[in-house]
């Protein structure tokens, strides 16, 4: 049995099915960081850190010099839910509208704490986003949907002069990815536009602040995953079962240049 | 250059089969390969050929050996059943059959080896 203690759950084998499929059907769609960096692993449970083939300060002892090699400790994100036993009787009796309705809350958060952990950094985890390590100043969308190509051509010409290669993917806030989706130009929608200038993906972001325009031609941003995410037991009473979304990850950016941010207004002007 | 590997329309099939496709077409390409090196290996006499054609053979076993890990990558109850079978003594036979119904049922710890929900990289899926 591994460290998420399922079996103890008490919730047979198509409830943790049914389980599984709610959770993955949830976090899914949100993931961006999976879309546009490189992923690495799932490593396991039992990966700590990631060498960063660095070494701290050296000292010297008895004629010995003595240095701690660097690393990047993984951070646990845990997101905890419960669904309710009735709920789950129900399931087994064949009923199709369980309600998972924490599940989804804790999918949400999640998902957003992986994306703003890469794109913009997490502090108590020691991991430098996307936006923070870049560069390049940031550029402001004035609030005009048709604008935002040229903005976006703008900021793929300051990643090339960087010497940064495509194709790029554009990340999106929830608002801007509306904005971007559901606007057009001249009578012709922006999305295509947008897509033909990055040569990549258009990505939705939940979490994510603004837009955030990246190199896909890898090897500059390293997201590395240990215990990919799963759902874990904790605890039972009568009246309810509490469970978790939990994953183990660390993410570096070893090519700072090769992303840019833009500061999306959302009100059209 | 010819696109055999699919059996079904390509417009019609998402990034990441297409993708799969071509590290099946890849495996199979190796495992032929091994297969040829063997032969030749069988009767040839010379030692210094004998030693290119072992060399020749020992880079197959890594791509093939790559190529699986990258499917299984993408398949967790492929990999499921793959761990019950792969680098085990014992029967073969009964080990894959343990295998196969622990991934039918999940085992303790769902449908994941390591008990998660599979998702892993998702660039393939943009």
């Amino acid at each position: 049995m591994s460290h998420l203690l399922r079996a103890h759950a008490p919730i047979t084998e198509a409830g943790w099915q049914d389980i599984d499929d709610e959770a993955r059907a949830r976090v899914t769609p949100g993931l961006a960081a999976r879309r546009t960096v490189d992923f690495r692993g799932p490593h396991g449970w039992e990966k700590s850190a990631v060498s960063l083939g660095r070494v701290g300060d050296r000292d010297s002892e008895n004629g010995v010099e003595i240095a701690t090699r660097l690393v990047q400790p993984m951070a646990e994100l845990r997101a905890p839910f419960s669904v309710d036993v009735a709920e789950l009787r129900a399931f087994d009796r064949g009923a199709e509208d369980v309600d998972y309705d924490d599940l989804d809350r804790a999918a949400r958060s999640i998902v957003i704490a992986e994306n703003t952990t890469v794109f913009h950094g997490n502090a108590a985890a020691g991991i430098t986003g996307i936006t923070e390590a870049t560069p390049h100043d940031p550029l402001s969308h004035d609030g005009r949907p048709e604008t935002l190509p040229s903005l976006v051509a703008s900021a793929v010409d300051d990643l090339m002069r960087a010497g940064v290669q495509g194709p790029f993917a554009l990340v999106l806030s929830a608002d801007a990815w509306i904005l971007v989706s559901g606007a057009s130009e001249h009578g012709f929608p922006l999305r295509p536009h947008i897509a033909q200038i990055i040569e990549g993906p258009i990505v939705w972001a939940p979490g994510v602040s603004g837009a955030v325009l990246l190199s896909m031609r890898g090897g500059d941003f390293l997201l590395d995953v240990g215990q990919d995410l799963a759902v874990g037991y904790l605890t039972h009473d009568i009246e309810q079962v509490d469970l978790y979304l939990e994953e183990s990850l660390t993410f570096r950016v070893v090519s700072p240049e090769a992303a840019v941010a833009i500061d999306v207004a959302l009100s059209s002007a | 250059m010819g696109f055999d590997q699919y059996h079904e329309p390509p417009e019609e099939l998402s990034q990441e089969t297409r993708t799969m496709a071509r590290m099946f077409a890849s495996m199979t390409e190796e495992a032929e390969a091994i297969n040829w090196y063997e032969q030749r290996l069988a009767i040839e006499q010379d030692p210094d050929a004998r030693k290119i054609i072992e060399d020749a053979r020992h880079e197959e076993y890594k791509h093939f050996a790559m190529d699986f890990e990258f499917l299984l990558r993408k398949r967790p109850e492929w990999r499921a059943i793959a761990q019950g079978v792969i680098f085990r003594s014992g029967d073969i036979t009964e080990n894959a059959d343990a295998a196969e119904e622990g991934a039918e049922v999940g085992g303790d710890e769902g449908g994941s080896s390591d008990g998660s929900l599979g998702i892993g990289d998702l660039r393939s899926a943009s």
